[in-house]
This record gives C-alpha cells, structure tokens and sequence, in this order.
C-alpha cells in the first residue's frame, strides 16, 4: 500500500497539492459543521456487523478498530497501543490502549475485543467470516491484553491489512443480550469514535455530535457531522455547489460533474485519500458457453477491446489500465515480473477467433453472446456499451441484459445465466481478503463475487492456498505474483481497468485525505476552515 | 351518517380489489430475479454462502413462495404490515414517517395545479384563438412535455446554485434546529420548488381540460338563456358556466391522486424528500416485500379515500347526481 499516490496528484494538477501544504501550517479551528453526501442508505451502521463503504463513511466516525492505517499506508495501533506476533503466525498478541471509554461510559476492554471477534467478525461480518474462519479463540488474561489464536498460520501482514477495514469493535455489554443483527445499536452506534450518534432519519440524514471525552486529547475538532441522504447525482452535485454539502465521497457524483468540479477553485475532486479502496472494472467470462470455455476465445475478446482509449474518451483522468488482478496501488503484493498482457490488436483477435473455428457467418457474424452489466457505476454501462460495440468489429454480436443489484447477482452468481459479466472487484488491501475468492474452485453457489464461472484450476488453488497461510512476507509476495502469472495465463476473468474512488471536496474541509482511507477513517483531526 | 354509511360500504366494496393488487404486486416481485438477501450482499460488497444462507433464514425466506403469501395475508388479517428488511423497524412506523412529506407534497401541488389551471383555463377559454389563449396552451404544452426531473433540476440550477434563493433540496434545514412558526416557514421554503415541479405537468393537464370543457359549455343552451336574461359576462361565466365546467376537473383530481403519487418518486428523488414514492423505489431495488406491499396498501387507501371525497365534491357541484345511489 502506498501513501497519498503521488501519479494521481500530478494527474490533477500542482493545484491539488498546494491548499493541503498550506493546511499543514495552519493552526486547526474548533468547530463547525461538516455536511457530507450518502448516497446509499444501508440497513445497518455497524461496521462490525457489515463491511462496505457505505457504513464506513458513517458509523467509523463513531466506532473505532484495532488499526487503521496512516499517511503512508502503514498499520498504525488505535484501540491497540501494540501488537507482536509468534513467527509460526499461530498466535497474534493485542496490547490495548489504555483509559478508552465507549460513548455510554462504560471502559473498554479485551472482553470487548474477544466478543467482536468472535462473535461478529468470525460470524456475520462479510469477508470477516472468511479471514476469521481459522480462528479458534480470543484470549483475555487482562482487561487491556487480547490473544488471537488461530489453527492455521495467519500471517502478520494479512491480518493487520484486514483489521483496518474488519476490526472494528463493538461493546459487548451492549450486544451480548439478545440478537446481535437485530440489536438498536446497529443504527445507533454505540462506540469509543471521536462522534456520538445523534439521530438518524431515514430518507433524510444522520446526525453525529463531538465526543468531548474522546482519547486523543483536544480532538476531535469538528462540532457535528450531518449525513445528507441524497439519491439523485445530479441533485447532489447542486447541493455541492450551493454549499448544502461540503462533502462528497466514493464517487457518488456522475463522472462529468466530478470533472466539472474538480476545475471550479471552491472543490477539489482527487483520488487521494482513496488509494486504500480500489478497485478494478472485470469482464467474466461463463465458461459453461463452450465458445467461451476456449481460452483463444477469451483472449480475442480481450485483444479486441481499446482499453486506453476507453478510459481517456469515458472515464478522463480518475482511471488507468489494469494489468491482473493485484492493482499496481498494492506496493506489497503488486508483481515485479513482467504479467501477461493482452493490448488492443484486432488482428491477433480475429486470427485467434479463426483458430479456434469460428468462422464469420451471415452479415459477418461468428456467434451471439449476452453480457450482464453490473447496475453500480455509470462507467460499467458505458463500458458494457464500449465492449458491445468493439466486439461487433471482430464478429461477436453481444446483447446487453440490464438488471438491478439484486436481478444481477441472482442472474450472474447464482443462476450462472450469462455469457459474459461485468462489474466491479473491490481490492481490500490484501489478495487473501479480496480477490484470491474471485479464481478459487469450490466456492458454494450463489456467493457474490467469487469463482462462479464454471472453471477449476487445481494449479491456482494450490498457489492460492499457500500464499494465504504463509508467514514469511517475501516468499507470500512470491507465491502471489505465481497467482497472477497464472490467472493471466488462463484468464477465467480479466481486469483491464484501475480505478480508484474519487471524493470532491469543499476546500474549506481541512486535513482531508490524508490517510489512504480518510472517507472510511475517524476524522479525528478533521477541521473547517472559516 | 350517511356519509359514513356510503364510506364504509365504499371501503368494503374496494377490499376484493386490494386483496387482488396485493397478492398480484406479491407474485409479480417473486418474477424479478434475486430477493432482499441478494440486494443486502450487493451493498455489502460481499459475503459468503453460509452468511446468506443465514440470513435469508433471518427475513424469512427459507419457506415457500405460497407458504410466504399465506403468512403475509394473515398478517395484514390482523392489520399487522410486518416487518420492514431494509429499516428493521415495523412497517407501519416506517410509512408513518414517511407519509406527511408525501400528502404535504401532494396537497401543495394539486391545490396549486388546480387553481392555476382553472383560472389559465378560464382566461384561455375567454380569449380564445387570441394571443392570450395561444400564450397559455403554448406554455401548458410546453410544461407537459418537459420531463419533471429536468424542470427540477433546471429550478434548482437557478433558484439554488445561482440565485441561492431556495434550498437545493430536503426537507428542513438540519444544520439548524427551528420550532414553531419558524419550523413551519422552514419546511415551506424546502418544498416551493418539488411544488412547483411536481404541479406544472399537472397544471398543464388541468388547464386544457379547463379550457376544453369551458368552450363547451358556453356553447350550450342554457348559457345563451342566462345571455338573454340580460346578465353580465362576468356573473354568466363564474354563476352558471364555472360550475358546469368544473365537473371534469374534479373527475381529474380523483383520477390523478394516484398518477401524483407515482410521479413524486421522481421529485421525490431530485429534491431528496424523505416521501413514500422514494421508499416505493427503494423498496422495490432491496427486494423488501414486506414495506412495497406496506406502501400499496396504504397508497391504495389514500386512492380510495380522495375518490370518496370526490364524489361527496360532485354530488355538491350538480344536485342531479344523488351520492349513493
């Protein structure tokens, strides 16, 4: 992982760089009310109980976990002061940070660490029960010392690039009562954040106040914090330019007025402070359609499709080429050896189509495949549209089956009826956690965003399950560029594109993007300029 | 009494049919692939197979399709809308709390398209084949074939970004706390534009069945006596034509009451009004049966009962037509 991307800031101009030096020098102002745009309203705020930007953005302003991450990327301790880790990756010691109260008064303590693992992280939280599934307990000797135990080796750097996103405690005397998914707390937080929950009403906004008796002295310095639900994008651009919000994050923004506002001097519209939530655009491929089954086949598809120009004519400079499944952001697993690569070349398309004997018929036409596009992300309808056409040059007629977000991963992940699919991989700062799921057999029917294309490749699984258990960090960052030697190879799916999420900001917000998941971070040291 | 008496035997005579909406708007949504489960997983981002085993366990979707129904209209037997998946609160507490964005939002706009249009109707149909007629009908048509979400969005444009005369959008100002007067004034500032946005199409209608429906009339005998009895223009058109040509403007507004309801989804969305016609959408997105089937219920009742009120309105309007018979 690396610190604010400095490619992405030159992309935008020396202009984004020079408000975030000035904060630097300037002294934080107290106060204020920061107005944020959420777009998607979710069930729950607990982000412990459920992994997605969408809780993020509200409830870990109010929860807090184990780690985050700093300026430069790196695990930085916030409820634990420390951590060490036996070298056979079988037990990881937390020292907890000392004098932390939740937001009822209550202390809390490893009882608390030891009942969110066990019973939230391990159980119920989505990626959290497949990093957990392998540990066994939490041992509490002290209030303020937390032991996990593991029955296979869990390697260090695995788990804390996980907890940032998946550690996020909740008080056990508030949850061990009763069902856990249906307890009050879920949308009312209660948790050690620098913000209190206030009010939530649904449709229309969250509420969250200042924490006077937060842990870090003097902070935070934010009086409020109010959640505009607000669905329609261009609705939520107008409320930016008017002022009504100050924020808006996850490109929630059509991607015109994004680019719109990032050339009005009152916003800045960055990739920074987004580089841990990246993610890359797929192209799946079915592989129970026999044409499809035939790696020549998929690797026509693949030469066939301008990548370059797509991005530099539809997706302006928030994008990039992908080159596999690890995005070139994730330093620590990204791979030094040269990948295979598939550029733009319609001739070795139609050539590999030739080989593998289909041959052009009527008007020019070799076969007909449907492509579901993911409904999230107006660039995956105009990439769905890119693809259609591009593939039409080489003889492939493509239809595009529209469905909503519940429609589409019925239809892809579950009823396996489609042709080709597309959408987006979320790439969660490390492969084990996010992506190794996407080319691992054996992944039960019907779960999301996991190997349902029909493929099985013993060579894969094995590399795949070695890296997730392997301590030593050289020899996983090996076995991971072995990963995607051989996912290039075979290409079950493909991830031509890189994106990262863009947030506009109001320049008057201060200290903002200035971890590489400040939309999903505390906001601590936040501040608005007068 | 036999006001209420007709209520009641209406509000009877209408149960088959809402029986009828719910169980088809039930089997028509099991037709759309993928349930709440699938829609919660999308927002997650991810989860494996056990998790959403478990949790289809949870909202009660490991029965049968029949099985689901059957609890469902047993449910609604003891007027108990269930549980809402996407809000995990009742159901009914959560249109509750959506309903008076929605009915504020209606009211202001019907009562605004129907005193506009009657009074363009009239003008129009006063003057007609004259540039005020022209300037009128050219203006309705224009207001009808605009979609309502570019006119919002274009109010918002000017009234918001640039004039910075109105809110761009919600339902109160919550970086401020108001009681009062001051709430009141507060809330009516947030809803001039969805008024206004949501009324002009409706304007548009009104205001050309007016017209029609005035040209027709003054051509009737009755008219022509009225003329002969020597009065005026003014007392002819607001005593004895007016009346006459408002009955198809109040068929309109029964007619329409559920039209508007579906039409504020989309002012609902751009102006980001906490109503029912967004909860509808989202419902419908999240799979969350339970809460769409809420919102039909109670949008069927609020159909039925401004459809009751209009009969009461024609029966006062012409004394010809006996309410109840």
């Amino acid at each position: 992982m690396t610190g604010p991307n400095r490619r992405e800031m030159l992309l935008l101009g020396a202009a984004a760089m020079i408000p975030t030096s000035l904060a630097a020098q300037e002294t934080p102002r107290r106060g204020g009310v920061l107005t944020v745009h959420f777009s998607t309203e979710q069930r729950i705020l607990n982000p412990s109980l459920q992994a997605s930007t969408g809780v993020y953005i509200v409830g870990g302003k109010m929860q807090e976990a184990l780690v985050d991450l700093d300026a430069q990327g790196n695990p930085v301790g916030v409820l634990a002061e420390s951590w060490e880790s036996a070298p056979d990756g079988l037990t990881h010691v937390f020292r907890l940070r000392r004098g932390v109260t939740w937001h009822d008064g209550k202390p809390f303590t490893s009882a608390d660490v030891a009942f969110s693992a066990m019973e939230m992280w391990k159980k119920i939280l989505n990626y959290g029960t497949t990093m957990q599934q392998f540990l066994t307990e939490v041992q509490t000797p002290d209030p303020h010392t937390a032991i996990f135990k593991y029955e296979r080796p869990m390697p260090q750097g695995l788990l804390l690039r996980g907890l940032p996103d998946l550690g996020y405690v909740s008080p056990k005397h508030i949850f061990e009562t009763g069902d856990i998914r249906q307890n009050p707390a879920n949308n009312a937080p209660i948790g050690t954040g620098p913000f209190k929950f206030v009010q939530y009403e649904r449709g229309q906004h969250i509420i969250a106040e200042r924490n006077p008796n937060y842990w870090r002295e003097n902070m935070p310095y934010l009086d409020r914090i109010i959640w505009r639900v607000v669905g329609d994008r261009a609705a939520a651009a107008a409320q930016m330019e008017s002022g009504q919000l100050l924020f808006s994050p996850y490109s929630a923004l059509s991607i015109a007025d994004m680019q719109r506002l990032g050339r009005d001097p009152r916003f800045e519209a960055t990739t920074r402070g987004n580089e841990g939530n990246v993610r890359t655009n797929t192209l799946e491929f079915n592989f129970r359609n026999p044409i499809l089954a035939d790696v020549r086949v998929r690797k026509a598809i693949a030469h066939s499709l301008n990548v370059p120009f797509f991005i530099e004519n539809f997706l302006g400079p928030f994008a990039k080429p992908g080159t596999g499944p690890i995005p070139s952001v994730s330093t620590d697993y990204y791979p030094t050896s040269p990948m295979p690569q598939y550029g733009y070349d319609v001739a070795a398309a139609n050539r590999l189509l030739d080989e593998a004997g289909h041959r052009r018929g009527a008007g020019g036409v070799r076969f007909n495949l449907r492509l579901n596009p993911a409904p999230w992300g107006e660039d995956i309808a105009l990439w769905s549209t890119f693809i259609q056409q591009s593939l039409q040059q080489v003889g492939i007629r493509v239809e595009i089956v529209r469905l909503d977000a519940a429609g589409f991963l019925r239809t892809v992940y579950n009823d396996w009826n489609f042709d080709l699919a597309t959408g987006w991989h979320q790439y969660r700062s490390d492969p084990a956690v996010s992506t190794t799921v996407w080319y691992r057999s054996g992944s039960p029917r019907g779960a999301p965003w996991t190997n349902q294309w029909g493929w099985t490749d013993p060579t894969i699984d094995t590399i795949i399950d070695n890296a997730a258990t392997e301590v030593d960090p050289v020899k996983r960052k090996a076995l991971y560029a072995d990963f995607v030697q051989r996912a290039q190879t075979e290409l079950p799916l493909w991830m031509p594109i890189e994106q990262i999420f863009v947030s506009v900001f109001n320049r008057r917000i201060r200290n903002a993007g200035n971890n590489p998941r400040w939309a999903s971070s505390s906001w601590h040291d936040t501040w608005l300029a007068s | 009494m036999r006001v209420l008496r007709l209520a009641l035997w209406r509000l009877a005579a209408s149960l088959p049919t809402l029986l009828l909406i719910l169980a088809g708007m039930f089997l028509l949504l099991q037709l759309a692939p993928g349930d709440t489960v699938d829609a919660l997983m999308a927002q997650m981002g991810g989860g494996d197979a056990a998790l959403a085993e478990d949790l289809r366990r949870f909202y009660g979707l490991d029965v049968g399709i029949a099985a689901q129904l059957w609890n469902y209209l047993m449910r609604l037997a003891t007027l108990d809308l269930g549980f809402s998946a996407i809000y995990g609160k009742p159901v009914a507490t959560v249109i509750l709390e959506r309903l008076p964005p929605t009915i504020l939002l209606m009211a202001a706009s019907l009562s605004f398209a129907f005193f506009f249009g009657l009074v363009l109707g009239v003008i129009a149909a006063r003057r007609v084949n004259k540039w005020p007629d022209t300037l009128i009908s050219t203006l309705g048509l224009i207001f009808y074939a605009t979609p309502s979400f570019w006119f919002g969005l274009m109010a918002i444009v000017l009234f918001s970004v640039y004039l910075q005369w109105l809110p761009a959008g919600g339902f109160g100002d919550i970086t401020q706390s108001y009681t009062g007067i001051a709430a009141v004034l507060d809330i009516a500032q947030h809803l001039v534009l969805p008024t206004f946005t949501l009324g002009l199409i409706f304007l548009a209608i009104y205001l050309r069945i007016m017209r029609a429906s005035m040209l027709e009339v003054l051509s009737l005998d009755f008219v022509r006596t009225a003329r002969a009895k020597g009065l005026s223009e003014t007392r002819v058109v607001t005593k004895h034509v007016l009346r006459n040509a408002m009955l198809p403007m109040v068929t309109l507004i029964g007619l329409q009451a559920g039209t508007m309801l579906g039409g504020s989804v989309v002012v609902e969305s751009v102006f980001a009004l906490p109503g029912l016609g967004r909860l509808a959408y989202e419902s419908v997105v999240q799979r969350d049966l339970n809460t769409l089937l809420g919102i039909v219920f109670v949008s069927a009742l609020l159909v039925i009962t401004i459809n009751f009120l209009v009969d009461i309105l024609y029966a006062r309007l012409d004394p010809r037509i006996v309410s109840g018979s």
